[in-house]
């Protein structure tokens, strides 16, 4: 494969490492807001790497692991109707609702099925004209155009079996919701692909209004560490800006023709992340110029109130306060098999990362 | 869920690509990028093309890093 090898070169791991080790003088907190990053973080070892000065943390980066528990329950309650069939990406699956998981319902022979893309969603709507497809919209910019595309292909041919249910949000919002929360963050290492479609413009106000400075970063082990060395460089001579590492595949406008697609199909609302509650425009609804093929408006349905589960502390993991180690159900209670909190569930979850890389080796 | 993986363009058909991943080849949408051309290296995610691999940049950062640890390695022999 093609600029990975190179991203991997040990000399420059080394090289990295030690420029890094030249430059730390002081204590910084820096947080990546990117499941990849997280799951690469851990995976490549990184924090072994970096002198005890340079604290990494993990922030809200992993959509299933902020989606409101109410969303599968309302996916689990689609689910038992006859006439619907979900279509989902398999990150889902396991997620614990109130009292049920989208993996219970099949196991109950609800019809649910796992899609890699939303494409797929529609070709099971066009071979099924007598079932609703209900078609769970999660994750960031990243992932929104997709469905925004989706939507508008179900427009063009005129389908009309084809629904979304969307928790779609943006990441900035919850970048600032941080730092307005109190959490010292020093600085961001930004998602590299969230940003593949944004472009970098969307966290200018980070280091305007706040002061942290921002990285947009890849995802192997010499672009993490090149991005903490940008950090801790603009930490150190106080220029605060948002810089571009992973610039092989980000650029500053970002692709104009996702963001477009996005735009037309989507608008911005107030939602609800776990850990934060409500964040004012950081969701993203459907349209009403495509309101024929939101789910929530075109399929009403009774959705069974929301129990949370006790013990996790998911919602202070995915706000940088607390790590996974710091959760008596860590390792015992919540594994990668019996999890309990989504943050266990999601391969780009914190605890998840954590307990694949640190426990199963 | 932000994962995307980069693949080499083998053909393309109207919208469509097939995209070759580490082997395993894949339909995958360009209704999402435009001027992909065949042997272009592009990103995946979820079954749309979102961006192209620029080779220049990746060049660009590898090469930076190594004039930078050149330029160092200058600086501590000029100490000296």
């Amino acid at each position: 494969m093609k600029y990975i090898d190179e991203f991997r070169n040990k000399d420059l791991v080394k090289k990295l490492v030690q420029k890094i080790e030249d430059i730390a003088d002081r204590n910084v907190s820096l947080m990546e807001v990117c499941g990849g990053h997280t799951w690469a973080i851990q995976k490549f070892g990184i924090p072994s790497l970096l002198p005890d000065q340079v604290n990494l943390m993990s922030g809200p980066g992993c959509p299933v692991c902020v989606t409101s528990k109410r969303f599968i329950d309302q996916a689990v309650a689609y689910s038992r109707s006859d006439d619907v069939i979900i279509t989902t990406f398999g990150d889902l699956i396991r997620v614990p609702g109130s009292s049920s998981s989208l993996e219970k319902e099949i196991s109950k022979g609800n019809d649910v099925r796992i899609v890699y893309s939303v494409l797929d969603a529609l070709d099971i709507a066009r071979n099924n004209p007598d079932k609703k497809i209900v078609f769970l919209g999660i994750g960031f910019e990243t992932t929104v155009p997709g469905t925004a595309q989706g939507i508008k292909n179900a427009a063009a041919e005129n389908i009309k079996n084809f629904f979304v249910l969307s928790s779609h949000k943006i990441m900035p919002p919850a970048m600032g919701a941080l730092i307005d929360e109190g959490v010292r963050i020093d600085g961001y290492i930004a998602p590299g692909h969230v940003s593949t479609i944004t472009g970098s413009g969307i966290y200018q106000n980070i280091p305007e209004k706040y002061g942290v400075g921002c990285v947009i970063s890849g995802f192997e082990p010499v672009d993490i560490l090149q991005s903490v060395y940008m950090l801790l460089k603009q930490i150190k001579e106080k220029r605060f800006s948002v810089e571009i590492q992973y610039s092989r595949v980000v650029k500053p406008e970002g692709n104009t023709i996702a963001l477009k697609t996005m735009e037309e199909v989507f608008t911005l609302r107030d939602d609800w992340w776990r850990g934060f509650g409500i964040i004012p425009k950081s969701g993203l609804g459907i349209a009403e110029k495509y309101k024929l093929f939101d789910a929530e408006k075109m399929i009403p349905v009774d959705v069974e109130e929301t129990i949370e589960e006790k013990g996790c502390i998911c919602g202070e993991i995915l706000k940088g306060l607390k790590k996974p180690h710091d959760c008596k159900l860590f390792g015992k209670i919540c594994t990668s098999t019996n999890p309990v909190g989504a943050c266990m569930v999601s391969h780009e979850g914190a605890c998840n990362a954590y307990f694949r890389f640190s426990f199963e080796g | 869920m932000c994962l995307s993986i980069p693949g080499k363009v083998k053909s393309i058909d109207g919208d469509k690509a097939i995209v070759s991943v580490g082997g395993t080849e894949y339909e995958t949408s360009l209704q999402l990028l435009e001027d992909v051309k065949v042997d272009d290296y592009v990103l995946v995610h979820t079954g749309f093309a979102i961006q192209k691999l620029d080779e220049e940049e990746a060049l660009e950062t590898l090469r930076l890093f190594n004039e930078l640890e050149e330029s160092n390695s200058q600086d501590v022999s000029d100490n000296k």
